[in-house]
């Protein structure tokens, strides 16, 4: 389950997606950001712009995608917490970068607001088509981590978690919003600072000449020294070994992908995180995320009052897929709704892990407006025998 | 030999298998050598030096020298190194990129890192070529060249790489080859305590593509050719532009102030820290 943050009441304030998204982020530790304009992540930018100089860093809008993925690794290598954000040309354009973050194993957060595509699509306008580009956009076999926000809190609170999910591990994390999430406002209590759990990359404990800058300290993930500290050091994105050198010996780019996917998969039971209503007794279960879990709730409420047993699953962590927890829920469930504003990305992975026990149904919609609760409601009823 | 270890070896990185990648003849190694001695007599820490590369034979640079080194991606090296600046002013960045990758897929970032003026020295070796992929040509290569991407002639016009960075608005611009050694260090110097982005063209022999492709054969022919066609800026200003076709200026050809973006950036973030 998503570590929840131990909240006492604030005060409330009434926030945009984006501006949770930037609070969270600067909470989080967040002292870089770079980016360029682009509907409907521009707000984030623009309130970063105002925020980091207050916080001591630095926001920068770079001369296209490509260019602020590129600010947001070196920044990162010299030692700050970095972030950018975009929708989907825009991270079409960033994919050979969050590769390089993954090869180079460069922590940092991407922000996808989600708009509909393909190509310049709906600018304005919401989707959950990039569910797969933020799977496998990067070439190349590599494994990532993907969080979606369904509210303008847990825009902020998830924000937080891919900075500590990215510094713990290592790696690039995604934060696939959709346009709804990132426009919508809401008033929201956020935790007092003193009660974040905020996590750092890992540090090198001994001396510049026994530092392994891609050595396994037996969690995977290396220790990584900041620029200037005196661990020098080569970075690249080309297969390397252990020291950072390129290399194309087998057995030392076997040792390196192993290890670039088992500093996660090793992880799995730690990145199940979904929240899940009505689901004890539920015969059916409806799975959404985004935008879309927000309708889902209300039509499951609405066919509990009509006396069908209905449960909802929203999942807050997309990649790698909760095989685990998707799995209980198949066995548990005789049918299986998942709405989405896609063709089937997400259904498609439900249906791989299902292995035929249950029904799946799907219900997707791809005009640019969003799932109403009532058509989940008639799907629900469709479905439900 | 006099010297039982070269003084450069204190910047080689001793557990890199070497040799390095480059042909024998390539004009790569005597700027590696100059960029070396350069930073030994300024002094700077090695620590505080970060040496970030694009894709291709110049920037695969960085592996073999013990500074902080970013090979980042094709094109893209000014866009690590504007993050890795603005992170922490206090080092001194330094990027090395070649014709393809400075002026060709990276063009757009090299004009708006001279206009934005974040500090940062660059290098763009130039040897016309796109050498690590096998001869093809690139933004330099003089127009109707028979290269292996244009097998009968190029029927592009070359970029002037100085020109159009001296045109985006960086504070430094300066251009000579690899047989000028001398030049070379006093440019290097010069770009490395100037304040604000600053850019040193090296023309460099490709032995292997490029010159064959012009029939010189051997790299002495190549920086023969260097030298006879290398005209200096007090020169060419007394020249037409008939006279200087086909010849490369060399010297400083910009040397200027402009407001320094991670300067102003300082200012900005110490006053909103005072409020």
């Amino acid at each position: 389950m998503s570590p929840r943050m131990k909240s006492r009441k604030q005060s409330q304030v009434l926030l945009q997606g984006n501006e949770a998204c930037v609070r969270g982020a600067i909470a989080a530790g967040c002292r870089f950001y770079a980016g360029y304009p682009i509907t409907p992540a521009t707000e984030i930018m623009e309130y970063m712009a105002r925020q980091l100089p207050e916080a001591g860093g630095v926001c920068i809008q770079m001369e296209d995608e490509i260019a602020s993925m590129g600010a947001i690794i070196g920044a990162s290598l010299a030692g700050s917490k970095s972030m950018t954000a975009t929708s989907g040309p825009g991270f079409s354009l960033m994919q050979e970068h969050i590769g390089y973050a993954c090869m180079a194993e460069v922590p940092c957060v991407v922000v996808d607001v989600m708009r509909a595509g393909p190509s310049t699509g709906l600018p304005t306008q919401a989707a959950q088509g990039d569910v797969m580009q933020a799977r496998w956009g990067t070439h190349g076999d590599h494994s990532i981590i993907v969080l979606a926000p369904s509210s303008v809190y847990e825009f902020y609170e998830l924000t937080i978690q891919a900075f500590n999910l990215a510094e713990r591990y290592r790696t690039p994390t995604i934060l696939l919003a959709d346009e709804i999430v990132g426009h919508m406002r809401e008033g929201v209590s956020l935790p007092p600072q003193g009660e974040l759990e905020i996590e750092n990359r890992p540090r090198p404990t001994v001396p510049p000449e026994w530092h392994v800058p891609y050595g396994d300290p037996g969690t995977g993930v290396p220790p990584m020294p900041a620029f200037g500290e005196g661990y020098r050091y080569h970075v690249t994105g080309l297969h390397h070994d252990v020291r950072g050198y390129p290399t194309t010996r087998p057995d030392e780019v076997q040792a390196l992908m192993r290890r670039l996917f088992s500093k996660i998969s090793n992880d799995f039971e730690r990145l199940q995180w979904c929240d899940s209503y009505f689901t004890e007794d539920a015969e059916m279960t409806v799975i959404a995320y985004g935008c879309v879990a927000r309708a889902g709730l209300q039509a499951v409420k609405e066919a509990r009052q009509k006396g069908l047993k209905v449960g909802l699953v929203k999942l807050k962590i997309l990649w790698p897929f909760m095989r685990r927890t998707i799995t209980g829920i198949t066995e548990s469930s005789r049918v299986i709704l998942v709405p989405e504003m896609n063709v089937g990305q997400i259904s498609r992975e439900v249906k791989r892990v299902n292995q035929g026990s249950c029904e799946i149904a799907t219900l997707n919609k791809i005009d640019g407006t969003a799932i109403t609760p009532g058509e989940i409601l008639s799907k629900i009823e469709e479905v439900y025998r | 030999m006099k010297e039982s270890s070269h003084f450069v070896h204190k910047y080689l990185r001793s557990s890199k298998r070497f040799p390095h990648i480059w042909c024998a003849g390539c004009g790569i190694g005597i700027f590696m050598q100059a960029l070396i001695r350069v930073i030994d007599k300024i002094g700077y820490s090695k620590d505080e030096v970060v040496l970030v590369s694009g894709i291709g034979c110049s920037s695969r640079l960085p592996v073999y020298v013990d500074f902080n080194t970013l090979h980042a991606t094709h094109g893209r090296a000014l866009t690590f190194a504007t993050g890795v600046k603005l992170a922490n002013p206090r080092l001194k960045v330094i990027t090395i990129m070649g014709d393809g990758d400075a002026a060709s897929i990276g063009g757009n970032h090299l004009i708006h890192a001279a206009r934005r003026n974040v500090e940062i020295v660059s290098f763009v070796i130039n040897n016309q070529v796109y050498g690590m992929t096998g001869g093809q040509s690139s933004p330099t290569t003089p127009y109707g060249l028979k290269t292996t991407s244009a097998p009968y002639g190029n029927l592009e016009a070359p970029f002037d790489i100085s020109r159009l960075v001296e045109a985006a608005g960086a504070v430094f611009v300066g251009r000579t080859t690899v047989y000028h050694t001398p030049q070379l260090e006093r440019l290097i110097e010069k770009s490395l305590k100037k304040d604000g982005f600053s850019m040193v063209e090296v023309l460099a022999q490709c032995v292997t593509y490029s010159g064959r492709w012009m029939g010189l054969a051997s790299p002495v022919e190549m920086m023969a050719w260097q030298r006879d066609n290398a005209i200096t800026v007090e020169k060419a200003a007394e020249m037409n532009e008939t006279e200087l076709a086909g010849k490369v200026v060399i010297g400083v050809l910009v040397d200027r102030e402009r407001p320094i973006y991670d300067k102003e950036y300082g200012k900005l973030a110490r006053e909103k820290l005072k409020v």
